[in-house]
């Protein structure tokens, strides 16, 4: 909402020595927010004045015609001035930008030849000077002094507020409501505009016939002005703050319209009295119905869609957009004024419905004033007569539905309470007062009224929003000053601090980081394509996805189940932009949707009590699973190659480290085996257990995958489910033993498809708890071991807790844990 | 007697020995490095050396004789092995520092063998927030991000046409025929976070909740759809806004820096009453102390209460929600949204966080 400082003025005594600062203050402690100010003062700068066209010389030998004018600017001598535009006689006064002046867009006005004349200043247009867009030809001013400052003739003497307005006070989408708040703040007078007209009585007879057949429209009024000129040029003073406000004038019965929207925060309606037929039926659409709005777009009416009727159909959207058969035209002579008020949540269906916002709607929506329909029709049809000659017909039309407001009933104290601030009654009362409610001291109940401590309060007919006592607490602290509102110290309650899956994400994203990783994190909206570039089965479960109805690109309306798919797209990114070596992770949510969840009733909640808690499961149950996912990827060099060193490829075995850290972070134990899955390389993947369930993939990228998703060979990648990892519990301590270790090798061969994790295993298995530990230290392939086998050398490290081994008892040691091997594997001792 | 025993015998002579002495020790002290010293010690005090060969003359002399010999002989073995120890260890120790001297490198002269890694400010940012009300005594509450529109919206006071539905730009997800009417939204603020804990909790409840928001924003240097926000939340008897107002500056103290302060705006939000938007007065922003706007809050509606089986004439409470990405923007000076959210691991790296 643009609103002058000067029409804010007419309604809101304003001290004189008021600044912008100030008013901009005030604006914003009554929580109006100001989205910007608008000086128009500073628009143009240096000299802009009143001139007199002294006379015009028709140039005719250019391209077009040119004029060259003598122009009066209070100066000894009349000033050369050449002008393109030829709306404008002899005598005429005009707006003139001498040079030194400065127009909006850094045009500097400076005296200069052109046409082969001197050009000593512009006779201004509207858009050249920022007033409005007006650029059909020179502002021709209807009086002004010659050499006078030009600036309050074309509304450049005034600053524009543009406000940004609540849903709750929906009153402040008019000078009517902000002037209010204004004045309350400031403590000086407040104007009621509506004042300025006297609602007049219904008569028996309307002006049009009316007939109201929908619960939707709470009150309908009409008057009429016949013989007018609808299309008079609106006063001077009219066209500028339609202008000021943003809005372009358009004759003189839709600007009146408009100005008074814009004063009173009421939509009125201008209807062509001679285009209709018949009756004028206000009513909800039929199914099939159509109507071609103002802004040129054919609509399909839906039946919860409030109309205004004629003979020949849906004339307009109430409260949301006129139609285009019974506006206001050029013959226009007998204007039918229609003021309505209609219930907001219909409104609110049908714009959003219609995606259509308008002026009016946004006003019904949240609750034009019910009380003021007659009066701002009345004044209407007043102006209309006013400035577009013609009758006011004496027939009145007011169908009303209106309902009293029904009062709220709140302890005194509640504002205390709730604000902790010790206000008196007498101060809630004025507060309350002020935002325009009936105030009653304790409860009315048939016409008696009980109880001291309690207030019985009726909103003011413009303040639908008030419904809730904590609606009245919020008023009675606004209007008294959220700045009185004071700073306790808060509180410390008895915590337990984060969880211990909280604790442990942080220690994942930490020991990642510490591990040479960057977190970084993307946009969870992936592409169809996304499921094939990874290379995903068929049947693979992670192409089940939820799909968003409103993406904001089209190419990517899902969303991840892993976060691999997407943390790819920062890899791509970083990789574009130079880097070559890098080592990213991120931790976040993927969306798997819940099994069935198509099939699953929607299960309705309440709000007005707690919903059941089976029912709230039950709803639950339809949201996706989202667990959380932990994922890294790694390209380029691991060690980069340097002065004293060849440096490292980035491999399969740092995808797996990095799914180490995380779980080591996690403190659990993780068992690496041999896997396959998408998107890795099937021979270079690891499937990553704990406790033998699979919690994720580590390995080498699938090359065809690196291929199309534009990585380079040889990336490497993890994912984990994070949320999958057991939270530990109480671990018991290690035993430390104090006794010497024994080293014991062993070298086993077995056929090349045994992973060496798994002969590990068995080793592990077969040595018992005197094995300490155990590692691979040498892989060796020679056609002396046969065709298709290698030697896996392991060194066992054995201890026990009690006493020192001997050699009998290590070799026992590693005796049972080769049989365990051999027996699985088929492995031998290498001799 | 041979010849040979008559000229060792001379070599017994205190003459001869004082001469063998003065040689040897000049031919030790000749010696310029240890190899050359170990070839001295040979000629000096070897098998052949002057001083060995005088020592097996001994037994050739008479032998009244043959003590004094032999103290001369010992003294003067006894005098070269002084003067070996002297020059070894003048040798040795050139040696070492000849050692230390080739060993040296150009230590600036290095590539790293240590990948930079490091945390995304925005989570940091958030771990910062949590610790600060977890040292309060607060819970850190979380919940999902696909969301029922109940939780989302409903619950939180707005209704099916309540004009804040609208103001919200909400990605709605697709039903199972890819249309409107799953009834689930990515959820456009943590307020739902709110109702998961107070349909699961008792009050007291003290709770914030740091987390990942959705809205239908285009990506340019302010905006994103996908941001995050903290949510604040207390419920407990006698809470007052007075209470808010003191959360809110220990609040801004911990992100903006101890000159912070607070001011409250009237505001509108559907899920309290009152509302008011927070301001902050920031010491340190980079074109000077200014108010910035830092979120939203207000007292809990008491229709939210209800909705969730609170009695509002018991328990009343505040709710609190701000933008992480606008508090980190102001305190580090960021200009362009975009640095923090494509994924470029040179944020990250670049911007030092305190955790």
């Amino acid at each position: 909402m643009r609103i002058p400082v000067s029409w804010l003025a007419e309604y809101a005594d304003l001290p004189p020595d008021l600044t912008t600062e100030a008013l901009d203050a005030a604006l914003v402690e009554s929580g109006l927010e100001v989205e910007e100010v608008d000086d128009l003062r500073g628009r143009v700068t240096g000299p802009l004045v009143v001139g007199r066209v002294a006379s015009i010389e028709e140039l005719t030998e250019f391209k077009k015609p040119i004029r060259h004018c003598h122009v009066e600017v209070g100066e000894a001598e009349p000033r050369s001035i050449i002008c393109g535009a030829r709306n404008f006689g002899e005598g005429d006064l005009v707006v003139v930008a001498l040079p030194g002046a400065e127009l909006p867009g850094g045009f500097r006005i400076a005296s200069r030849k052109t046409y082969g004349r001197l050009s000593d200043g512009m006779i201004c247009s509207a858009r050249e000077l920022g007033v409005s867009d007006d650029h059909e030809g020179i502002i021709v001013l209807p009086d002004g002094e010659v050499g006078a400052d030009a600036r309050p003739l074309v509304g450049l003497d005034d600053v524009v507020f543009e406000l940004a307005i609540t849903p709750d006070m929906g009153y402040c989408f008019s000078v009517r409501g902000i002037a209010r708040e204004v004045a309350h703040r400031l403590g000086v007078a407040f104007t009621d505009p509506a004042a300025k007209a006297t609602e007049p009585t219904a008569t028996e007879v309307p002006p049009y016939p009316v007939r109201v057949e929908t619960d939707g429209c709470t009150r309908f009024t009409l008057r009429e002005v016949r013989d007018v000129d609808a299309n008079a040029a609106s006063p001077e003073w009219m066209a500028k703050r339609l202008a000021q406000a943003g809005m372009r004038p358009l004759g003189l019965a839709v600007d009146v319209t408009n100005y008074l929207m814009l004063e009173l925060g009421h939509p009125l309606h201008a209807f062509d009295r001679d285009a209709l037929e018949d009756v004028m039926v206000v009513r909800r659409a039929r199914p099939g119905e159509t109507l071609k709005t103002l802004d040129d777009v054919e609509r399909m009416l839906d039946p919860e869609d409030m109309v205004i009727c004629d003979g020949t159909g849906p004339l307009s959207l109430a409260g949301v957009m006129g139609g285009q058969t019974s506006e206001v035209g050029p013959n226009t002579r007998n204007v039918l004024i229609e003021a309505a008020h209609w219930n907001p949540v219909a409104i609110a269906r049908t714009s959003r419905r219609h995606r259509l916002t308008s002026e009016a709607s946004k006003r019904y929506e949240r609750g034009a004033d019910p009380a003021l329909s007659l009066l701002a029709a009345q004044r209407a049809a007043e102006l209309l007569v006013e400035y577009g000659g013609g009758t006011l017909v004496d027939e009145v039309a007011d169908v009303d539905h209106r309902e009293p407001a029904a009062p709220i009933v709140m302890p005194v104290d509640l504002p205390s309470r709730t604000v902790g601030v010790d206000y008196d009654r007498e101060l809630v009362v004025s507060m309350l007062e002020a935002a325009g409610c009936t105030v009653v001291g304790g409860i009315v109940k048939e016409g008696t009224v009980e109880g001291g401590d309690v207030l019985t309060v009726t909103p003011a007919s413009w303040r639908p929003d008030l419904t809730d006592p904590a609606d009245l607490v919020e008023e009675v602290v606004r209007l008294h000053g959220y700045a009185h509102v004071p700073s306790a110290t808060p509180r410390a309650i008895a915590g337990t601090g984060l969880t211990a899956a909280q604790r442990r994400r942080r220690r994942v994203a930490r020991a990642l980081a510490d591990n040479g990783f960057v977190e970084t994190y993307t946009f969870p909206f992936v592409s169809r394509d996304r499921a094939d570039e990874l290379g995903l089965d068929e049947k693979d479960p992670q192409r089940e996805a939820v799909a968003v109805l409103n993406p904001l690109d089209d190419a990517a309306p899902l969303l991840r189940t892993t976060v691999l798919a997407t943390l790819v797209n920062a890899v791509r990114l970083n990789l574009a932009r130079g880097a070559r070596d890098l080592a990213v992770f991120e931790e976040g949510l993927v969306f798997q949707p819940a099994d069935g969840w198509t099939d699953l009733e929607v299960v309705e909640l309440p709000v007005a009590k707690r919903p059941e808690d089976e029912a709230v499961a039950a709803a639950i149950r339809r949201l996706p699973v989202q667990p959380r996912h932990v994922a890294a990827v790694l390209c380029g060099q691991a060690v980069p190659a340097g002065v004293d060193a060849p440096g490292r490829a980035v491999d399969w075995a740092d995808a797996i480290e990095a799914a180490e850290v995380v779980a080591e972070a996690s403190g659990v134990t993780l068992d690496v085996a041999q896997g396959e899955a998408a998107p890795w390389h099937p021979g270079r993947c690891a499937a990553l257990r704990v406790d033998g369930v699979v919690v994720g993939h580590a390995g080498e990228l699938h090359p065809e995958v690196c291929e199309r998703l534009g990585l380079p060979r040889r990336t490497a990648a993890m994912e984990m489910a994070i949320s999958a990892l057991p939270l530990q519990d109480l671990a018991p301590a290690p035993v430390i033993s104090h006794f010497p270790v024994t080293l014991i090798d062993v070298a086993l061969v077995v056929a090349e498809s045994v992973p060496a994790g798994e002969v590990e295993a068995a080793l592990r298995e077969g040595a018992g708890d005197l094995l300490e530990d155990l590692h691979l230290f040498d892989v060796y392939r020679d056609a002396k071991l046969g065709e298709g086998r290698k030697s896996l050398a392991f060194k066992l490290e054995l201890r026990a807790a009690d006493r020192t081994l001997t050699n009998e008892e290590g070799v026992a040691v590693r005796d049972a844990a080769v049989a365990v091997a051999a027996e699985r594997f088929g492995a031998s001792i290498r001799v | 007697m041979s010849t040979e025993n008559e000229n060792e015998a001379g070599l017994l002579r205190p003459e001869a020995l004082a001469e063998a002495v003065k040689q040897a020790a000049a031919a030790i002290e000749a010696a310029a490095n240890l190899e050359e010293l170990a070839a001295a010690k040979s000629a000096t005090l070897g098998d052949k050396a002057p001083v060995s060969l005088a020592r097996r003359a001994i037994g050739s002399i008479p032998g009244k004789e043959r003590g004094e010999a032999g103290r001369n002989v010992n003294a003067a073995r006894a005098e070269i092995t002084a003067v070996f120890e002297a020059r070894k260890e003048i040798l040795e120790a050139a040696e070492a520092a000849r050692i230390l001297r080739e060993e040296t490198v150009d230590v600036t002269a290095r590539t790293p063998r240590r990948r930079q890694g490091a945390r995304h400010p925005i989570n940091v940012q958030m771990d910062r927030i949590a610790d600060l009300f977890a040292a309060m005594g607060y819970a850190i509450g979380e919940g999902p991000e696909v969301e029922l529109e109940w939780f989302n919206f409903d619950a939180l006071n707005i209704h099916p046409d309540h004009p804040a539905r609208t103001m919200m730009d909400t990605f709605h997800i697709a039903d199972g025929k890819g249309e409107y009417g799953s009834n689930m939204v990515l959820r456009t603020h943590t307020s739902t976070v709110q109702i998961h804990t107070m349909l699961t909790q008792e009050p007291p409840i003290y709770t914030v909740a740091p987390g990942r928001v959705y809205r239908t924003d285009e990506v340019d240097a302010t905006h994103s759809p996908v941001f995050h926000q903290t949510e604040g939340l207390v419920v407990d008897e006698g809470i007052t806004m007075a209470d808010l107002k003191g959360t809110l500056d220990h609040f801004a103290k911990s992100v903006f820096g101890p000159d912070a302060i607070t001011r409250l705006r009237p505001s509108y939000f559907p899920f309290t009453e009152p509302s008011a938007e927070v301001d902050v007065w920031f010491a340190a922003h980079k074109d000077g102390p200014r108010w910035i706007e830092w979120g939203g809050c207000g007292m809990v509606n008491p229709r939210v209460l209800r909705a969730c089986g609170i009695d509002p004439d018991v328990y009343s409470g505040f709710a609190f929600g701000m933008g992480v990405e606008r508090a980190l923007m102001l305190r580090h000076g960021i200009t362009d949204l975009r640095d923090i959210i494509d994924g470029d691991v040179r944020f990250p790296t670049g911007l030092k966080v305190e955790e």
